[in-house]
């Protein structure tokens, strides 16, 4: 039984930890939230310079060469200092969907760009307040152009290239394809849009006959879009459990400092029982990314499946730990100038950035009647 | 990252597996769960005992205890290794978890040497069946708050009062206690422990029926029971700090829930009719199936995680004590659950009517006994909060107060 990082891991890990607590703190986070910034540039370029955006990016593309546990454990510890940057966006969904379905001509084009930070890539797949399903996506790609609007899309006025869920024409599942965009060009228009997370940008952006290119075959957009998602499901996962162990560990820390009726409120049962539920669900939650992640890597049959746990089991966690954590706090919690703010509301990004719980609740119950047919 | 044996514990898993394999009968799996024996307590006793004799014969009854009293001197790891294992044999469990896991850790560390000479083989070969007479009617969670008292008399002491929630007390040959021996002193300077034979006279055994149905436990009342200084363990007024090597055991010693899970969900969800058709295209259903999978599999991984930190020879985190706070709510719910999606019906706790045998209604029933069992729910989360998140104590009003002189029902 090894069911754990090894210590290169561990020492990368580690390695990401001390970068973003000096490069990182709350204050850092802060000036995001504070100014018109999609990002904060020192911080990117300091992970893009250590090598941490091309850790899973071959070498051939411009990478380091290792592999899903390394990206993994980085992204644990960007979760635990809700990072304001473009990770996600740029390596989780671009980078990982150009390596799953592109072609030789795409990987050599973009790789290598996003793997030095040099570029920005997104995913546009959200087309307002509705589900991106195949029946619900509206815009379209045809004869090498591509036209409609997506809303909200990460990182989407920084972003340089963007993969694109569009409609090519077909029926059922097969009415959508993935497409590669380059942002830079004319028939490209985008603004920045408010979100409950100012810490990380997003924009909406409308397509005017802008060139694109196919991403993998035509009608097969949605298998591989949910293949991308399943992958970003476990990333996003060390994300949010990176997150929830700091919103438990600020919660504790406050409720060590913090005396009311003579006692320190940490002595109550009441939050002694709250935090111990806090410490229930990030164990869980770490278990079940840590299933993620080792399938992930060796990309296993079960990826599905194993993904929706960590992402279902994650999200809750840190749901969880992300508003009791202000409720521990009492009214300085609420305050702007307190910092549970910034789990709160990363909290709630991670959890419906790539859908809502009950879109993964849906999808993993699916697999499980596959599994056990009757 | 895998799950994959070292070479030694592949080789020491296919030992076990050959000696199980000419010693025991698979376990049916065709119908796993719900399968409750039909043989009476005594039946399954008998059988019981030849199963743990032929066990402790092979050296696997006992396999991280030191080869001098009959264990194997193995690791964690082959103790998990053997457990998983015979997990898929159909072999009596049950009777003496308690004895081993509990009281004769506690003999091996407090007892005499001849004492242990005497009396950890036959234990360990099921000869003889240990059980742990701690909990009273006014000292649950507050064990310590403990009232059956001892009294000296010569070279014995004669202990009065009442025990209860005793596992097993009806068929077992002999017990460890702890009384009160000074009233006058602070609850936990007052105590002292001993072990005792159940036959002894004035020990009187009384099954408690529980609301399963089910007697598993019982009240053990003593009257003028008269026991040898010489089975006194610890000295006089030290029964505290021998207890906590029982209960330092008690939550490896308890069980992980066991029961209907998803699997038995989905199976039911899928046969069920509710108004607007199948259960299992409900999307409440679907998401309530959905949560207790991760539940499911958040728990086993938690296993794994501890079971790889032992693989490795080390001391495993602090993440193995969320398993019960997770496992007794979730047992309750799913029963709980399971009885809605059967609507009207839900109500019948029929073997031939209730799907599955009525296990989903008799788990619903025997969680909420699961939720107290070898600390409350409420317990459990003082100890994670305390031990694994470093949180200040409660306020201890009774800490330094003479015992007789405490609060109780009855007497404020």
């Amino acid at each position: 039984m090894n069911f754990d990082f090894s210590d290169d891991q561990k020492m990368l890990k580690d390695q990401a930890r001390k970068f973003l607590e000096d490069k990182c703190s709350y204050d850092d986070v802060r000036t995001v939230l504070e100014s018109d910034a999609s990002h904060h540039d020192e911080v990117w370029q300091g992970l893009c310079d250590l090598g941490f955006t091309g850790a899973a990016i071959p070498e051939q593309y411009g990478g380091v060469g290792l592999g899903a546990l390394e990206l993994c454990v980085v992204a644990e510890e960007l979760g635990r200092c809700a990072a304001p940057v473009p990770f996600s966006s740029s390596i989780y969904m671009a980078a990982e969907a150009l390596k799953i379905g592109g072609s030789e001509t795409l990987k050599q084009t973009w790789l290598p760009k996003l793997a030095s930070g040099e570029i920005i890539g997104t995913l546009a797949a959200a087309e307002g307040p509705a589900a991106p399903s195949p029946r619900n996506i509206k815009t379209t790609f045809a004869n090498g152009k591509l036209n409609g609007r997506k809303l909200p899309v990460p990182d989407g006025e920084t972003a340089s290239v963007a993969i694109v869920l569009a409609n090519t024409g077909g029926t059922g599942e097969q009415a959508v394809s993935l497409v590669v965009v380059d942002l830079t060009q004319d028939g490209v228009t985008r603004s920045s849009v408010e979100t409950i997370d100012p810490t990380r940008g997003h924009a909406e952006i409308n397509f005017d006959n802008a060139d694109a290119s196919l991403l993998g075959v035509s009608g097969e957009g949605w298998a591989l879009m949910k293949r991308v998602e399943a992958g970003a499901a476990v990333l996003v996962a060390f994300e949010q459990v990176g997150g929830t162990e700091a919103a438990l560990n600020m919660a504790k820390d406050y409720s060590l400092d913090r005396y009311a009726f003579g006692r320190q409120i940490g002595s109550y049962q009441a939050i002694k029982h709250k935090l111990a539920d806090m410490y229930v669900k990030l164990e869980l939650a770490r278990s079940n990314a840590y299933y993620g992640a080792m399938v992930l890597a060796q990309e296993g049959a079960d990826l599905e499946l194993a993904a929706a746990s960590a992402r279902i089991s994650a999200t809750e966690a840190y749901r969880f730990a992300a508003q009791e954590c202000i409720q521990v706090h009492g009214g300085i919690g609420f305050t702007w100038e307190a910092n549970p703010q910034f789990h709160y509301r990363r909290s709630k990004l991670l959890a419906l950035s790539l859908g809502s719980a009950s879109r993964w609740k849906n999808r993993l119950v699916s697999e499980l009647e596959k599994s056990n047919v009757a | 990252m895998d799950f994959n044996d070292t070479p030694e514990e592949a080789k020491f898993r296919s030992e076990v597996r050959e000696w199980l394999s000419a010693n025991a009968r698979q376990r049916d799996t065709s119908n796993a769960k719900a399968g409750v024996s039909t043989k009476s307590e005594a039946e399954r006793l008998v059988r019981a005992k030849e199963w743990q004799a032929k066990k402790a014969e092979a050296g696997y009854a006992a396999i991280t205890w030191p080869t001098e009293y009959g264990g194997l001197g193995g690791t964690s790891i082959q103790s998990v290794i053997y457990s998983q294992e015979e997990a898929n044999y159909d072999v009596p469990r049950g009777f003496f978890e308690i004895g081993l896991g509990m009281c004769i850790p506690t003999m091996m560390k407090w007892a005499t040497p001849e004492q242990n000479e005497r009396f950890v083989k036959p234990a360990l070969f099921g000869e003889e069946v240990w059980c742990q007479l701690f909990s009273e009617p006014a000292a649950g969670s507050d064990v310590a708050g403990l009232r059956t008292k001892c009294e000296r008399d010569g070279d014995d002491w004669i202990i009065n009062g009442q025990k209860v929630w005793t596992s097993g007390a009806h068929f077992c040959d002999y017990g460890i206690i702890v009384t009160r021996s000074d009233p006058t002193v602070p609850k936990h300077k007052g105590l002292t422990f001993f072990f005792l034979d159940m036959k002894t006279p004035g020990i009187e055994i009384r099954p408690i029926k529980q609301i399963s149905g089910g007697s598993g436990f019982n009240e053990v009342f003593f009257n003028d029971v008269r026991v040898p200084d010489s089975q006194r363990l610890g000295d006089v007024g030290e029964g505290w700090k021998v207890s906590l090597t029982t209960l330092m055991n008690e939550r490896l010693a308890i069980g992980g829930g066991s029961g209907v899970d998803y699997e038995e969900l989905l199976k039911l969800a899928r046969e069920t009719e509710l108004e607007e058709g199948p259960a299992i295209k409900d999307s409440n259903v679907r998401e309530k199936l959905a949560d207790w999978y991760v539940q499911s599999q958040g728990l086993k991984y938690t296993k794994f995680r501890t079971l790889t930190a032992l693989s490795k020879g080390q001391v495993p985190g602090a993440e193995s004590s969320i398993g019960k706070i997770v496992s007794g709510p979730k047992m309750q719910d799913l029963g709980s659950f399971a009885m809605d999606i059967q609507g009207q019906g839900g109500i019948l706790q029929d073997g031939d009517e209730s799907p599955m045998g009525a296990a989903f209604q008799n788990q619903w029933l025997g969680a909420a006994g699961y939720r107290i069992a070898g600390g409350t729910d409420e317990i459990l989360r003082n100890i994670v909060s305390e031990q694994v998140l470093g949180l200040p104590q409660d306020i201890r009003v009774d800490k330094n107060v003479p015992f007789n002189e405490l609060a109780s029902s009855g007497k404020k």
